[in-house]
């Protein structure tokens, strides 16, 4: 089996061609991917651009990459916030869940992960399929018993029903990482534990340290997902001083009118730029974790 | 006798510790998979044979939300409509753009990485509402992409949001936009094939073509059939851009009503719990359906090798 850890390798020489010679075909082969990628990334782009536009000349100049005049108060505007909040409380709140969600779904992921990949027990496969099984089913199945169990709970207006079930490990973060395990030779933990490290030590000292890079993959996912999560917010929260940023978007298109479509555009700009920021630095995480699972 | 009792007792002991073990490790997961995936699940069906408004006890009413379902409420087709069009169109249209890309990528040995990071970035952003409400802008009428259509000639503004079929495929472009995923996944298949296969193809005459249909898709199927089954789930699940676009109604004339969207709206705008449990579950027989089609079926074309390694 081949280790997932290493970066993902330059494609197989067979088709290069002599070094040095830029040829013909190399020339159409960068003009058409790199026409492709304006072509994808135009409309952030413009998100991004139109940000800095009046709101009155977003759509009459929606043609021009150019603001003119090129103004800042579209970000000021948002920034006060909608609905009696500042833009930060959504920020705050989306910190929030983010982070608790992520240190709960990463850390009890990698507690079951290692029980399945590396501990022979009675209805292990059992037990695997059901955690497979959940990476399948369409969650709208959920939705509605979990929204009455919450609400008995009466955890509505709390970031608990979102929070909490995270809990209790996350099958995608299971799987990557028992890929992850099952590359560590298994001498390494036997010979551990014949040294008299219990079977909680030879996990905590030994494989947490190991894979430390799907631990990394696992939280920059978790990061992402729960950042531009809509459907869990949009059921459990109805206070705005509890909406997240994806929420908060919302309002703002609620209440679109001509006048603060800057305001909204800037805002979304804000929303992007931690999840481009977190993609550009860590993005050999992002993309082992895809290729390692074949899974998104 | 004496010595492998002893040792039988030591194995079977060591057994019995390996199990505990094993169950505390993994015991999160069965407390979470029984509190939050078992047991609503169950409650679920029950509510399915009821109608429930949250408020009064659930009445049981035997196969009535299901009747009405099938005979009584056209918008339900409709939503049937609208999310298969969806799914048939968008899952190839995405699986296929994203295998042509990582072909061209990985034909070319230098220089990809930046690219492979572009295409990629639309599937970090693409379930935002920031994207879905760039999407709705963009495809307006005085939006960018009448502007560039413009631009090119074309002088008739297209009112994509006022005609149900175009207001569906702006969503199903919003999907294929995000090809980038299962690019970087038929990436990762298409450099793990062993050059030598190719190489002794191109000896034998093969040319580009032949190789690829020959060598390289059959290698690659069975990727793309785990893809496949895995994109098409949650193509049927799509929630965000259709609710975001449409700013929850499913408009016009519910060209965008997809299936969530319906359910979502007959859950919590009308509060008819019952009847929206009914829906989640021939969602979910329909997509139990749909991979068990894709399953039985893919013998026929998913290659697999025999293992080597």
């Amino acid at each position: 089996m081949e280790p997932v850890n290493q970066p993902v390798r330059e494609a197989p020489v067979f088709e290069r061609k002599k070094a040095g010679r830029v040829s013909p075909k190399r020339i159409l082969f960068h003009v058409f991917t790199a026409t492709l990628a304006v072509l994808l990334l135009y409309p952030v782009i413009w998100l991004f651009v139109s940000s800095f536009k009046e709101s009155a000349s977003i759509f009459t100049t929606s043609h021009s990459l150019i603001p003119d005049p090129f103004i800042l108060s579209n970000y000021a505007e948002g920034w006060k916030g909608i609905a009696g909040q500042p833009f930060l409380t959504f920020i705050k709140n989306s910190a929030i869940i983010v982070g608790l969600s992520t240190i709960g779904a990463v850390m009890s992921s990698a507690v079951i992960a290692y029980g399945f990949a590396r501990i022979p027990f009675k209805g292990k496969k059992f037990w695997f399929a059901c955690m497979m099984g959940t990476l399948m089913l369409p969650h709208e199945v959920l939705m509605i018993p979990q929204y009455i169990m919450f609400a008995k709970l009466d955890w509505l207006n709390s970031f608990k029903p979102i929070v909490v079930p995270q809990f209790f490990g996350h099958a995608f973060f299971i799987f990557l990482m028992i890929q992850f395990i099952r590359t560590i030779p298994e001498e390494l933990d036997e010979a551990a534990r014949i040294d008299g490290c219990g079977r909680f030590a030879c996990f905590w000292r030994i494989i947490l340290p190991l894979i430390a890079p799907a631990l990394a993959t696992s939280a920059i996912f978790s990061f992402y997902w729960k950042w531009e999560e809509l459907i869990q917010p949009l059921l459990y929260l109805n206070k705005p001083e509890l909406y997240p940023v994806s929420l908060a978007l919302k309002l703002f298109l609620d209440t679109e009118s001509a006048s603060n479509w800057g305001a909204m555009f800037a805002m979304s700009a804000v929303s992007l730029l931690p999840v481009i920021l977190v993609f550009f630095l860590f993005q050999k995480y992002i993309v082992q974790g895809i290729s390692t699972t074949g899974l998104k | 006798m004496t010595g492998n009792g002893a040792d039988a007792m030591k194995k079977s002991r060591s057994i019995r510790k390996d199990n505990l073990a094993g169950y505390a490790f993994i015991s999160p997961f069965i407390i979470g998979f029984l509190c939050f995936t078992v047991i609503p699940m169950g409650a679920s069906l029950f509510l399915s044979f009821t109608s429930y408004d949250l408020f009064t006890a659930p009445k049981w009413i035997g196969l009535d939300n299901f009747k009405e379902m099938f005979t009584g409420d056209e918008k339900y087709w409709q939503s049937l409509k609208v999310t298969f069009t969806y799914v048939l169109a968008g899952v190839p249209l995405r699986l296929g753009f994203a295998l042509f890309i990582a072909v061209i990528l990985n034909n070319a040995a230098k220089g990809t990485a930046i690219y492979r990071t572009l295409f990629y970035l639309p599937s970090i952003i693409g379930g935002s509402v920031a994207v879905a409400i760039m999407w709705r802008n963009i495809f307006g009428n005085d939006g960018v992409i009448n502007a560039l259509l413009f631009f090119v000639g074309i002088d008739q503004k297209i009112l994509w949001y006022q005609n149900p079929t175009s207001a569906l495929w702006t969503l199903i472009l919003l999907s294929v936009w995000q090809f980038g995923s299962s690019m970087l996944i038929f990436l990762a298949g298409l450099k793990n094939i062993p050059s030598s296969y190719l190489e002794a193809a191109s000896v034998d005459g093969a040319n580009r073509v032949q190789r690829f249909f020959k060598i390289t898709l059959p290698i690659l199927t069975p990727i793309i059939f785990f893809n496949l089954v895995m994109q098409t789930i949650s193509a049927f699940m799509t929630f965000t851009p259709a609710y975001i676009i449409s700013k929850g109604e499913g408009g016009p004339l519910d060209g965008t009503l997809l299936y969530s969207l319906y359910l979502f709206q007959r859950a919590f705008n009308y509060f008819q719990m019952g009847y929206a449990s009914a829906m989640a579950w021939v969602m979910l027989v329909i997509v139990g359906l749909i991979t068990l089609i894709l399953f039985k079926t893919s013998s026929y074309w998913v290659h697999y090798e025999s293992k080597e390694e």
